[in-house]
């Protein structure tokens, strides 16, 4: 084997085990436990007297988010990795920067790995922006003398000199992300991990930190590159890997795997959103052309949240392209999400069948909220044309009879004393 | 290289540039249950890490305060205050040879406020920091040891007024308080123990968050704060040293109010053992638990 191999990975499998009901919970409550327990007892006793096997962990699933992922990663080598919300990308990425275990195979990383998985992790809000820098420069790694050696370039890479000496829960959001990227930045790791980082800030930071990206990269470092935005991957990286479902579904020349990928994608409608730093965010809203042609309607909207939201609520309005609402539906009224669980990323998705709308353009507006307040909204980011397989002939245009397709069913009634 | 992928002889050039910085881990191999092998490397790998936190903690404990650290001697006074008041006035229970009673109480509200402090602190500092948990890797250990380790801050200031305080009262402590580190490392080590153990429940079961401040508010009571130790019966002093904190407080009294006030023949050394066997029930049911911290919190 060469040298030259930075990463291995070898049949890597990360496994987590989901329970269903109030098992999803994030954590549970030791009274929870202890009438659970007590339950499971009774139940087992009564199995037991009736003579049945006993079954232990009813609801418990096991859930493969990674699964047989192979792949290796030579030096300077810029890898972007792809695939959908939940098809194991920030998993495979928390493996890699070690803060969960694998459950099965075998990672072999030579040098140190630093992530920039979400910045400003670690700031203190009520320490200033120099205290931060060192603060922050630590968590990510860095020796105390290795910052020091780069204060000066961090601080004029944020453009914060004025106020290195306030607290950082003062700072503008923007200068707070630019310091944050700025302490990332200059760390020298073998092989930094970039997650999405770069979906933050305006324009012109933007350009600055894919500036930097590619820098590190042309120093002889490894860099592996998360991201939705199928640009900048194409432009950054000469090699990438697509993941779906927890496995390889396509591996080598960028542009040749995000091709794959967008044929793979094609199928459903989607728009993908950058997150939002510090907020939770749709990121994604798709909608199944199956069930469209079927006439019914299913649609997905992905969220990631730097917190736990409890209780998760989607909603979806559906108008005319004139701009009228024609239907909406959400969580909070129609029922749908069950249980109180406690989730930081997932999809919401809402079905329904037989869609009574007339075939025209409709676009879709998607609001993310958890269980006391709104917290995103997308509108009339994307349309469908909704033409369901076998349409009655002869429907005037929605503008002649509105947008609602009800049954009317005629009949005629004759008088029966016609012949006077 | 045991396990290598590949890599036999690692580039030298990189290799020494690699071993100037504090996490020289040159090749890192990730395996079901890797972790628990190089643990203890690991964990002093990151003493810088460990070190800033500290820092962090220490900075950020007194800010946007009016009077900031005079919190830290108000609280201690105040208390020991009231004590006297109860115990010494009103219970007319005595102190520990010739030492005044206020001065006896405050030795002993030393090394309980520390404890206390870090008890509290430790058990919410995973839960204070998930989202560096969830998102960079360190040893887990570091975050409330970190948390405990600000109480000394608090401690060295509760020092300052128990000198003013002997002072005052013209008291003159014999060679016994030269042993006092001992008894601090070992008050770090009674709150260590318990700490580290409730704060690694408190990630899986946040229950304990309610269970602290009374445990706390109850062991202020069973502990021997606001009276000598000596006014327990002779034939429950063993159970009595059961507590951790019994022992600790009896050697801080043992080192600064000096001779009179004696060390409990069987009961202390039970103290000792009692917080070996905690700190190393805590250890090991964090260590156990670690793992999935990232994926519970």
């Amino acid at each position: 084997m060469s040298r030259d191999v930075v990463i291995r990975v070898e049949k890597l499998g990360k496994k987590y085990v989901i329970g269903h009901q109030d098992e999803r919970e994030r954590y549970v409550a030791l009274r929870d436990v202890l009438t659970r327990t007590a339950q499971k007892l009774v139940l087992s006793a009564v199995d037991l007297a009736r003579g049945k096997p006993i079954i232990y962990g009813d609801t418990t699933e096991e859930f493969w988010a990674l699964k047989d992922v192979s792949f290796e990663v030579k030096r300077g080598d810029v890898v972007g990795i792809i695939g959908r919300n939940g098809a194991g990308k920030s998993t495979l990425l928390k493996v890699l920067s070690r803060i969960t275990e694998p459950s099965e195979g075998r990672v072999c990383i030579n040098g140190r790995v630093a992530s920039l998985l979400e910045v400003g992790t670690g700031f203190h809000p009520e320490l200033t922006g120099r205290e931060n820098i060192y603060l922050n420069g630590a968590i990510l790694g860095m020796a105390r003398a290795e910052i020091k050696r780069k204060f000066q370039e961090i601080v004029t890479f944020a453009d914060i000199e004025n106020f290195l000496d306030t607290p950082v829960k003062r700072y503008s959001s923007g200068m707070y992300v630019r310091l944050a990227f700025a302490v990332a930045a200059h760390l020298e790791p073998e092989i930094l991990v970039v997650d999405e980082v770069l979906a933050v800030g305006d324009a012109e930071f933007q350009k600055k930190c894919l500036g930097k990206v590619s820098e590190v990269a042309k120093a002889g470092r490894t860099v592996l590159f998360v991201s939705h935005n199928m640009g900048s991957i194409a432009s950054l990286c000469e090699t990438a890997l697509l993941l779906q479902h927890g496995r390889i579904g396509a591996a080598g020349p960028a542009d040749r795997v995000i091709e794959t990928y967008s044929r793979a994608s094609k199928r459903a409608l989607r728009v993908d959103f950058p997150a939002r730093a510090g907020n939770p965010s749709i990121t994604g809203i798709s909608l199944d052309e199956e069930a469209l042609r079927r006439g019914d309607f299913s649609a997905s909207i992905e969220f990631l949240s730097p917190f736990s939201l409890r209780r998760p609520v989607g909603g979806l309005v559906i108008s005319s392209l004139t701009g009228i609402p024609i239907w909406g539906t959400n969580g909070r009224f129609h029922p749908g999400v069950n249980g109180d669980v406690s989730v930081r990323n997932g999809a919401l998705i809402c079905e329904s069948s037989s869609l009574p709308l007339v075939p025209s353009v409709y676009t879709v507006s998607a609001w993310l909220a958890d269980w006391q307040q709104d917290l995103d909204e997308k509108l009339n980011v994307m349309s469908f044309d909704f033409k369901p397989d076998g349409d009655v002939p002869l429907r005037p245009s929605p503008n002649a009879i509105g947008y609602v397709d009800w049954r009317g069913s005629w009949k005629l009634t004759v008088p029966t004393d016609r012949n006077y | 290289m045991p396990g290598g992928c590949g890599t036999e002889e690692p580039d030298k050039e990189t290799n020494s540039k690699m071993s100037s910085r504090p996490l020289a881990l040159m090749q890192i191999i990730l395996e079901p249950g890797r972790t628990e092998k190089n643990y203890w490397r690991d964990l002093w790998n990151y003493r810088e890490l460990f070190q800033v936190l500290a820092w962090r903690d220490v900075s950020v404990r007194y800010k946007q305060t009016i009077i900031g650290v005079a919190w830290a001697v108000i609280r201690p006074f105040l208390t020991m205050v009231i004590f006297t008041i109860i115990f010494a006035r009103l219970a007319k229970l005595p102190s520990e040879g010739k030492a005044p009673y206020a001065l006896m109480v405050f030795v002993g509200m030393l090394p309980w406020t520390f404890f206390s402090t870090a008890l509290s602190d430790a058990s919410n500092s995973l839960i204070g920091n998930a989202n560096l948990i969830s998102k960079v890797y360190f040893p887990r250990l570091i975050i409330p040891t970190a948390t405990i380790i600000v109480g000394f801050v608090d401690l060295l200031i509760g020092f300052g007024i128990l000198a003013a305080m002997m002072l005052w009262y013209h008291f003159q402590p014999s060679w016994h308080i030269l042993l006092l580190p001992i008894f601090v490392l070992l008050a770090f080590l009674a709150s260590l123990g318990p700490g580290l153990w409730i704060t690694a429940l408190n990630v899986k079961y946040r229950d304990f968050r309610y269970v602290i401040p009374f445990i706390l508010q109850f062991g202020l009571y069973v502990s021997p704060v606001g009276f000598s130790s000596t006014v327990v019966p002779e034939k429950w002093r063993l159970l009595y040293s059961l507590n951790p904190i019994v022992g600790v407080i009896d050697g801080f009294r043992w080192c600064v109010l000096g001779g009179d006030s004696q060390l409990h023949a069987p009961g202390f050394p039970l103290s000792l053992c009692v917080i070996a066997l905690f700190v190393w029930l805590g250890i090991a049911y964090f260590r156990r638990t670690e793992q999935s911290f990232a994926d519970l919190i």
